[in-house]
């Protein structure tokens, strides 16, 4: 049989493969098929019946998304099967299926936070009629508690199950369906519960109509008064493609773009819902300590008193840390800064991970994001894909449902990964007896390791690297060594070398002698998660967006802007460079953060060699040229594997993973309500469960 | 017909007699390894058997058996109208209400229904009884019908259906099938066709 089926699509013939669906081939030919429950990531439903198309000489219209052209018969002349998409037939068809549809639907589009942004709206100017013929009354749905993210207005469903498809396929939680049949139909969570997942908010993207709507936005805004700019997401390691939507210069939602590559159409629940994170605990002119408390100062004063404090005789008692949320030029104003006046404390390393800068394969998630889908094999060490990375893990998913794996197994602490593996074990030491497992790892073509910073922050994180490293196999076309951050900070950081210089202090060494005095300058960039309470003798200066441990320890703050406030570059794990862009300006005084260090720099008498931000740019792609090529994961290209971490002897202890709370995880999502809410939630429902 | 849910009141647990259980292990290995789930509309029948109704934890204990989460066992139990999701008397009338029936006086039935036992779904204080309407059960040539327990109660009138639940109450015997006297749907009195060679 040929792979190449004829079909003669309004009038024109073509020749598409077999495989494809009758709305594929459609498209393919130029012609605009509506639809409401078919979506290119899910199942085939063909539950809406909006897509019909006439398939002439067949007694009915066709639903397109479920036919496929290799079912087509040709013609009893034998000339192939002729559909066609905009005919008579097609638009009453379609006309009855709108009226169907609208029969139950409430005309409640002036209150509807779908409005603008409808399927539903949109392919009734198109279909439907302008008034109804339907005298009887219409049903009314109970609304449902899905949570604190998603909002129901169940009245409005059309019973596309989407939604249902979505949790079920992609976020692997099995919690949602839909109940009864025909008019009572509903779809709901088992007994209501909230959705627990880490992608709920998809299905808001998802849902053709207003029955399911974001909770924390309902009725702040439309989607025509919103200034839409797109950019990159920092919430987690993914470097998920967004677009941040504003009215004036107030960030009200943001939602996910599409990126094959990295994030398909998903975005995660934390990325999406963190923007009211953005505005509360800002700090929003900078501070100077004194009489022992933080008084709001001017930049001048504010700067001078960094001048003044800093030991310029003496820079080996100078250190800076760059933290989570730092973005690359600033890290590397600071590290130019701090090399020239002769600081070799320096570290982006915040978590204390055994990584080391130099060798970019030995960071990276060197498999990529879309790599997974050729994986066969995959062991996951010290980490728990879901809460760290929700989109990396729906890959994970994607590649387990089409059955490409041989074998999942997990080194470290059990949880539900949405997906079936084998837990070889607790501990770090079962490595190095993986038993049956490791025949899998060496016979498969493509195997993956997943190293992940539980496995790094420990004492013998590096015999874990190295151990993880030999592992591996790594060559031509596959890499199969993959370092799963969480934050893209600590990655632009390593890529920068924004680590201790010839002989310099690392985190652990700074805080350390910070607290026995040997140290007694600190420069904190967006650096809250380290222990702050060893800073005590130190003078601390905080340049960051929100008032946290870092700010809480700090003598001087210097406000800077958070990522949907500067334009910025960003690394994700698979060491893809993306442009974040402006969305808005920070608040009050607050600067962006490479203006900051610039003019930092001119107090302390070492000016940096840059005016603007391109300037900068130039400075950067000179000395770190990974950074110039944009979008670009190096993947199996970016270097071998030798000399990865450090053989040594590996404890048998089990991990501590790096994410606790999923929800609360950085100072912007700390500064949330919804992810308060969310945590709160999530966790009582888990302890009610883990009670049962 | 209203949305249908899980009953408001739901006992503790739900267990399967032993031999209940055992059966629903046989029914399980008619299918392939992998597919157990298939057996899910006979295993949440037996339970509503056993029980008269399906509770919650009927529901979560055949999801356990055939390792399904429990809303896709829930998302069957709500879709045949035939599982009732809230407890039901120990005589279950289901009186027929489509248009054949309608035509030959199911309204006068469930005139009845309301007097002796309740609105539809509530339970009769005794525990004898409770009724709902369902759609056509396929007894058309016997007009009105109800069905209780597993037998159909045909050719009714106001007056038998009264007295069949009076009889059903007081524990006596009754006939099911036709009320009318009739066999079956045979014609009423004498044959009208195929008389000849009929004796």
């Amino acid at each position: 049989m040929s792979d190449l089926v004829k079909v003669i699509i309004d009038g024109e013939e073509r020749e598409v493969p077999r495989s494809w669906s009758l709305m594929q081939a459609c498209e393919d030919a130029g012609a605009e098929i509506p639809r409401f429950c078919y979506h290119e990531r899910l199942s085939v439903a063909g539950n809406c019946r909006m897509c019909l198309v006439e398939w002439v000489g067949a007694p009915k219209p066709q639903a397109s998304c479920a036919l496929g052209v290799g079912d087509l018969r040709p013609d009893r002349d034998g000339t192939p099967a002729k559909i066609n998409t905009n005919s008579a037939v097609v638009k009453k068809a379609r006309e009855g299926v709108m009226e169907f549809l609208l029969i139950n639907h409430p005309l409640d589009c002036p209150i509807c936070d779908q409005g603008g942004e409808c399927d539903l709206q949109d392919q009734a100017v198109a279909f439907g009629s302008d008034r109804s013929r339907f005298e009887e009354n219409k049903r009314a749905v109970d609304d449902k508690n899905m949570g604190p993210l998603v909002k129901t207005i169940m009245t409005r469903c059309i019973h596309c199950t989407r939604c249902v498809r979505f949790s079920t396929e992609v976020a692997g939680v099995k919690d949602m369906g839909l109940l009864g049949r025909g008019e009572n139909a509903e779809i709901t969570t088992y007994l209501e519960k909230a959705l627990d997942s880490e992608l709920s908010g998809n299905v808001i993207d998802l849902c053709p109509v207003g029955a399911l709507t974001s909770k924390p936005y309902a009725f702040h805004a439309r989607p025509w008064e919103l200034r839409k700019t797109e950019s990159v997401d920092v919430m987690d390691a993914v470097g998920t493609a967004i677009r941040v939507d504003c009215r004036g210069r107030e960030v009200m939602r943001i939602m996910p773009r599409t990126h094959e590559d990295v994030n398909e159409e998903w975005l995660a629940d934390k990325s999406r819902f963190i923007w009211d994170g953005l505005k509360s605990q800002r700090l929003d002119k900078p501070f100077v300590r004194k009489d022992g408390k933080l008084q709001p100062a001017t930049w001048d004063e504010a700067l001078n008193a960094v001048a003044s404090a800093f030991p310029k005789s003496a820079p080996q008692k100078v250190a800076a840390i760059s933290g989570q949320l730092a973005c690359s030029e600033s890290q590397f104003a600071l590290k130019e800064l701090m090399t020239t006046l002769g600081v070799a404390n320096l570290d982006a390393r915040e978590n204390g991970a055994k990584l080391t800068a130099g060798n970019r394969a030995g960071y990276l998630f060197n498999s990529t994001i879309a790599g997974i889908e050729e994986a066969d094999a995959l062991l996951i060490v010290g980490s728990n894909p879901r809460k760290e990375t929700p989109v990396l893990n729906a890959r994970i998913r994607k590649r387990y449902l089409d059955n490409g794996f041989k074998g999942i197994a997990v080194v470290g602490p059990a949880n539900d990964l949405t997906y079936d593996y084998d837990h070889l074990g607790d501990s770090a030491a079962t490595l190095s007896n993986l038993g049956a497992f490791a025949d899998v790892l060496r016979n498969a073509e493509r195997p993956m390791i997943i190293l992940g910073q539980g496995a790094l922050t420990r004492d013998d994180g590096a015999a874990i690297l190295a151990k993880c490293a030999k592992l591996a196999k790594a060559g031509e076309g596959w890499n199969g060594f993959n370092v799963l951050h969480t934050d893209p900070g600590m990655i632009a950081g390593l890529d920068l070398g924004f680590v201790p210089g010839e002989g310099g202090k690392d985190v652990q060494g700074i805080l350390d002698s910070a607290e026995s005095g040997e140290i007694d300058f600190v420069y904190l960039l967006n650096a809250d998660g380290i222990d702050t309470t060893k800073l005590k003798n130190a003078f601390v200066v905080y340049q960051g967006h929100h008032g946290d441990a870092g700010a809480h320890a700090a003598d001087v703050i210097l406000p800077g802007a958070a990522y949907t406030e500067k334009n910025a570059l960003w690394v994700n794990t698979e060491g893809r460079v993306q442009r974040g862009a402006r969305a808005a300006f920070p608040p009050g005084e607050a600067k962006e953060d490479w203006a900051i260090l610039r003019a930092l720099s001119e107090a302390l008498g070492a000016k940096l060699p840059f005016d603007t931000l391109e300037e900068l740019r130039a400075k950067l792609f000179a000395a770190h040229s990974s950074f110039a090529s944009l979008n670009v994961a190096p993947g199996a290209a970016g270097g071998s594997l030798d000399g990865v971490g450090q053989a040594g002897a590996i404890a048998d202890a089990g991990f501590a993973l790096p994410v606790a709370d999923y929800y609360l995880t950085n100072v912007i999502s700390r500064a949330s309500k919804t992810m308060a809410e969310c945590s709160q939630t999530f966790n009582a429902q888990r302890t009610a469960a883990a009670a049962e | 017909m209203a949305a249908r849910r899980l009953s408001k009141t739901q006992p503790i647990s739900f267990a399967f007699t032993p031999e209940n259980l055992a059966w629903t292990q046989s029914e399980m290995a008619k299918y392939p390894e992998g597919r157990q789930a298939s057996a899910v509309i006979s295993l949440l029948w037996r339970a509503q058997e056993q029980e008269g109704w399906l509770s919650k934890p009927a529901i979560d204990e055949v999801a356990k058996l055939l390792d399904m989460p429990e809303i896709r066992v829930l998302e069957v139990a709500t879709f045949y109208s035939m599982f009732n999701l809230a407890p039901v008397g120990e005589h279950f009338v289901q009186l027929c209400g489509t248009t054949p029936c309608w035509l030959r006086g199911a309204d006068e039935l469930k005139t009845v229904c309301r007097d002796k036992i309740g609105a539809p779904g509530e339970v009769s204080s005794d525990g004898k009884f409770s009724w709902s309407e369902v759609e056509c059960l396929g007894a058309c040539c016997n007009a009105p019908m109800v069905q209780i327990g597993n037998d159909y109660y045909e050719d009714l009138t106001a007056e038998s259906f009264a007295k069949l639940l009076d009889d059903l109450k007081a524990g006596k015997p009754v006939k099911a099938g036709s009320q009318s006297g009739r066999t079956t749907s045979e014609p009423t009195g004498e044959l009208t066709t195929l008389t000849e060679g009929a004796e």
